[in-house]
């Protein structure tokens, strides 16, 4: 045993020097960029002339007072709400039928369901335009020829559009989720259930969705964190008359050039979905410790 | 007088039939084991008698009435899964007040009868433990006491037992026996494990390939195996064979060089069915050779190898010195401790 530190000295310094490449890479691509978007998110900017390299609170500021950005944020985090609530109620339903159909239909949908990952956000996104997009929109002009509405159907440009479309979007991660959860789920639980005189609604209820829970909850943080800083849904349905706080920080930096404001709208919307995810997975995890361990 | 009974039962997936031609009577209060190798139907007879599936033909009945009609919800039985399926949000407390809550008991009465109900299974204080902090053999008793507590009709067991460790296996067992004797309930096991049916059951069912083999106590279905598949599959046996010469008078079993009077009924080739443990050395009888000779504790185990093939002896470890390997000796066994069958095929 007294070899043992020196050992674990030379073990400590092979570890380090293994994981120094990976390391780096890290820290090249992700710790400095980011760090130096924190900092430019304190420089000065104007019209005329450019940004300035000095440390004020004015873009913080102006985040902070001006009612336009906190609109904008609210927004943001209540399309990403929507959005969840909207996968987890269909989302956990569809992942326990999944798993309750047998071997062939089982793989056939699960398919079905993860196959919209293989296609491109941007392709999908464009589907929901071309279906619902004004008058032109294909659902929207077969409903109108049917007689049943008699102007399209509000989508594009609306909160509900985004909404409906990242639900979409974002359902493989949620129905995935809580696909795992039940493959951690005993087989005989519901007969066991069942055998003490409860009903399916009972089980359900008492039995099954306490058991998948943390899978609906895990799945929510993935959607509500990729909801809330998605890019190209809310591009493309929401455009620039709807922004939310990634478009916002987008056109900043590409169209009013205005980096350092757009680098504190990103770096704000960092910092609160690390804030939101960190809070609440350490909730879960104290609320179902002992369903996990 | 039967209280539960199967009535032909049948199950079949698809094309494959996985229990045939299944009849069985159980008494008030009996303890029957379903015994056979993995496999050969024996969850899938318990599963029809929960309802969880139907069969395919015949019938189940509990007290005459047909059970195939009523909701596996509303059969009243109590049942212990293989991997105890226990509820992991709950704590044992509320795993077993779960079947008094959908019975609607109230609420004063429901905790008395669970807190009695987990001192029984010997888990008093255990009552707000989760499962995932409890061992195996404790899991395994809340399981039993979330099936006891709504004192069902029948207990359906499956397996119970085969997660556990050898000597907390033969513990459980024996307090199972002494809580069904005390309950007085009906109970039906499956198991694989030939020693635990017969330290549990009042009697067994062996099982092949979804049809049954032979029912009778533990010691009927041991020391008269209806088949070569019950004799081998109930611990060890030699089986060796043959022939009835009835032109003597009185007949003659010979088997090699060795002969003995024949009982009556049989004739021609038949097959002989000893018990290891019933084989002892004597002055005359079947000659064989020791080949190992292996101590196991309190019994010493012999393979010989004889005219007839290979015997497997089991002596006593009583202290008297035993043959050693290599030695030339005699194998002799009375006529009552052998059964014959006719060679191939059923007695
Ligand atoms: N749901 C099912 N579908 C098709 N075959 C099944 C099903 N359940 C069981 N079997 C088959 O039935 C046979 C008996 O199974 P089982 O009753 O579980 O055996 P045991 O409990 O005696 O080990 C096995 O061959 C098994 O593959
Ligand atoms: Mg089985």
């Amino acid at each position: 045993m007294s070899a043992a530190p020196a050992t674990d000295g030379r073990d400590a310094r092979t570890a380090w020097l293994l994981t120094a490449p990976a390391l780096m890479l890290f820290v090249g691509v992700l710790v400095i960029p980011l760090a130096m978007t924190v900092m430019l998110s304190f420089h000065d900017w104007g019209q005329y002339k450019g940004i300035e390299p000095v440390f004020i609170l004015k873009n913080w500021h102006e985040v902070a007072t001006d009612p336009y950005f906190a609109e904008m944020f609210w927004r943001t985090f209540r399309i990403a709400l929507l959005t969840t609530l909207i996968t987890a109620v269909l989302g956990a339903p569809e992942a326990y039928i999944l798993n309750r159909m047998s071997g062939r239909w089982k793989s056939f949908f699960l398919l079905v369901i993860l196959g919209p990952l293989l296609i491109s956000v941007v392709a999908r996104t464009l589907g929901w335009a071309l279906l619902f997009g004004g008058n032109n929109g294909l659902v929207n002009k077969l409903l109108m020829s049917l007689g049943l509405i008699g102007s399209p159907l509000p989508f594009m440009f609306t909160e509900t559009g985004i909404v409906i479309a990242l639900a979409h979007v974002m359902m493989p991660f949620m129905v995935l989720s809580v696909w795992a959860a039940l493959q951690r789920v005993d087989p005989q639980i519901e007969n066991a259930a069942l055998s003490l005189g409860a009903g399916p609604f009972t089980i359900i209820r008492r039995i099954v969705l306490p058991q998948i829970m943390p899978g609906v909850l895990s799945g929510a943080i993935i959607v509500f964190s990729l909801s809330a800083s998605a890019f190209a849904t809310p591009a493309i349905i929401g455009g620039r008359r709807l922004k939310v706080a990634a478009t916002l920080a987008y056109d900043e930096f590409l169209n009013t050039l205005n980096w350092p404001l757009g680098a504190a709208v990103a770096v704000l919307l960092l910092v609160a979905l690390v804030l939101i995810v960190v809070g609440s997975n350490a909730l879960i995890e104290r609320r179902y410790a002992e369903v996990f361990r | 007088m039967s209280f539960l009974e199967l009535d032909r039962v049948a199950k079949q997936f698809g094309a494959q039939t996985v229990v045939d031609d299944f009849s069985l009577t159980v008494g008030k209060g009996e303890f029957v084991s379903f015994l056979g190798p993995s496999g050969c139907g024996k969850t899938t007879t318990l599963q029809m008698i929960a309802g969880f599936l139907d069969p395919t033909r015949g019938a189940i009945r509990l007290e005459g009435h047909d059970l195939t009609v009523v909701q596996p919800a509303k059969r009243g039985l109590g049942i212990v899964f293989q991997s105890y399926a226990l509820f992991p949000h709950m704590t044992a407390a509320e795993n077993v007040a779960f079947g008094l809550e959908m019975r609607r008991v109230p609420r004063s009465e429901c905790s008395e009868r669970v807190r009695a109900t987990l001192a029984m299974v010997g888990l008093a204080g255990y009552e707000e433990r989760y499962p995932r902090r409890m061992s195996g053999g404790q899991q395994q008793r809340v399981a039993l006491a979330r099936a006891l507590v709504i004192r069902p009709s029948v207990l359906l067991l499956d397996e119970p037992l085969s997660n556990l460790d050898a000597k907390l296996r033969e513990e459980m067992q024996i307090e199972l026996r002494q809580i069904q004797r005390n309950l007085g309930t009906t109970t039906i096991l499956v198991t694989h494990d030939q020693n635990e049916a017969m330290s549990l059951s009042d009697r067994i069912v062996v099982m092949s390939q979804g049809r049954i083999e032979q029912i009778g106590t533990p010691q009927e279905t041991y020391e008269r195996p209806a088949s070569a598949f019950v004799s081998q599959f109930l611990g060890k046996t030699n089986d060796f064979a043959a022939t009835i010469d009835r032109t003597a008078t009185p007949g003659q079993l010979i088997a090699g060089s060795w002969s003995a009077p024949a009982p009556a009924g049989l004739a021609g080739p038949v097959t002989v069915s000893i018990r290891p443990e019933r084989i002892g050395f004597g002055d005359a009888g079947l000659a064989a050779k020791i080949v190992t000779r292996i101590f196991q504790g309190n019994h010493w185990l012999f393979q010989c190898e004889s005219e007839c093939g290979a015997v497997i002896v089991i002596r006593q470890n009583d202290g008297q010195p035993q043959p050693a390997e290599g030695e030339a000796v005699r194998l002799a066994w009375r006529p009552e401790d052998m059964s014959l069958r006719r060679a191939g095929g059923a007695a």
